[in-house]
């Protein structure tokens, strides 16, 4: 306890530049994954070749990842930017299998019915798709965000500043305290983020109380 | 793009390949630790796994621990049992053991929880004891789940088996932390394009076992 409450700026700092990390990657991943999981969910033939990808692309460990992509889109190991792209392509691979679920989930019967009632293509897909497919969107959502935040702490061996940075500096060290409080924040913010989502989940689809969880 | 031709040459180049510190001897040792991290972890899972879903009691465990294990950051259970148990294999296989275990936990126990209640009772009807329940239709019926569970496992150590090498094992890790100390990108580059390979290779093993587990159920 005595080095948290002696390092508590450095921890929030720390916390910050997780979050400025993590929240990007998440918020990409998901608005990335809805069309590609409508494209799944929506057309057959798409569907088998976007989710092996979306596997392929999860089996790849992270810490390689961060070291291959700089190669590839020529930005710095250490960048903010490599690793919020890294973070999203994680993101992504998770979250297109639970958007083309909850996509799927709609029923047919639904999207012709609505057909039918005259929505187009387009506001089907706003008013009718996406308010039902939301609580199982919102499930995905959330292991996308706890796994991203975890995901994070990786990055901190390539030097990059966030919570994982108490775990290589606190094991370098021998700080044991440094290293659990880096495990607990680490977890704590998982937590917190998760609880918003909720919130936010329950804000947004009042409806849907019993099926959120 | 250099970059990747300059790795691949630093994979090829004959004076990395072999020794105890070469490719091919880390290579091994990257698979040996992956092997025995899910082996251990299935020991300690599968049993609790099975009595779970069979039960249907403890179902909370299971939901506890597969979200515990994702919010849980991998590097910080390896440095903090690093720490505490001295640089090594032990402390590394400690924090791999523990990221395997909720996939493989939560593989068994679904895997016997998806199956149809009818079914189960059918085969109690026809008089077949718990025991006979369990290893005749749960296990047989369970296995597809399991091997996916056990998958995702093995996917997980293998990526994480890399951070090995930070607390001083061996591994394939040890080709990125040290590219990485003496900023020498082909060498790490190489690293990652290896531990990739290795994920990829048992994916497609994965990917060949689950099909032939799936053909043997329906066609048994």
């Amino acid at each position: 306890m005595g080095w948290v409450l002696a390092n508590l700026e450095l921890i929030g700092s720390r916390t910050v530049s997780h979050l400025l990390l993590a929240l990007p990657a998440i918020a990409l991943s998901f608005v990335l994954a809805l069309p590609l999981g409508w494209f799944a969910a929506t057309r057959r033939w798409s569907r088998a070749t976007l989710l092996t990808a979306a596997g392929l692309l999860y089996a790849i460990p992270s810490l390689p990842l961060f070291v291959v992509l700089p190669t590839i889109f020529g930005f710095g190991v250490r960048d903010a930017l490599n690793v919020i792209v890294a973070l999203t392509l994680y993101g992504l691979a998770l979250m297109v299998r639970s958007a083309a679920d909850a996509l799927d989930s709609v029923g047919r019967p639904v999207r012709l019915s609505s057909t039918a009632l005259g929505y187009s293509t387009f506001s089907r897909f706003w008013q009718v798709e996406l308010p039902l497919a939301g609580p199982v969107l919102l499930a995905g959502l959330r292991v996308v965000a706890v796994s991203t935040i975890s995901l994070v702490t990786v990055s901190s061996l390539l030097g990059v500043d966030n919570l994982g940075l108490l775990f290589v500096d606190g094991f370098q060290r021998g700080i044991l305290a440094e290293v659990l409080t880096g495990i607990i924040a680490t977890v704590l913010l998982a937590v917190a983020v998760d609880g918003l989502l909720v919130l936010l989940g329950r804000l947004l689809m009042p409806w849907a109380k019993a099926a959120g969880r | 793009m250099n970059y990747f031709s300059e790795a691949i040459a630093w994979i090829l180049d004959p004076a990395n390949a072999s020794g105890p510190s070469g490719v091919w001897a880390r290579c091994w040792e990257h698979l040996w630790y992956t092997l025995l991290a899910v082996v251990l972890a299935c020991v300690i899972a599968i049993p609790l796994g099975y009595l779970v879903g069979h039960t249907r009691r403890g179902r909370g465990l299971v939901v506890v621990s597969s979200g515990a294990a994702r919010a849980l950051p991998t590097l910080g259970v390896v440095t903090l049992v690093g720490l505490v148990l001295g640089i090594g294999l032990v402390a590394p296989m400690v924090a791999l053991v523990l990221l395997a275990v909720p996939s493989v936990l939560a593989g068994a126990y679904a895997g016997i929880e998806a199956i149809d209640r009818r079914t189960v009772d059918a085969a109690r009807a026809m008089g077949m004891s718990e025991w006979e329940v369990l290893t005749r239709v749960e296990i047989p019926l369970g296995l597809p789940l399991l091997l996916g569970g056990v998958r995702s496992a093995t996917l997980q150590v293998i990526a994480t088996a890399t951070l090995a090498a930070y607390v001083g094992a061996g591994g394939l890790g040890r080709f990125l932390f040290l590219g990485l100390k003496t900023q020498d990108y082909p060498q790490m580059l190489a690293s990652a394009l290896l531990v990739v390979a290795i994920a990829l290779l048992m994916e497609g093993v994965f990917e060949i076992s689950e099909r032939a587990a799936a053909r043997r159920l329906h066609t048994a």
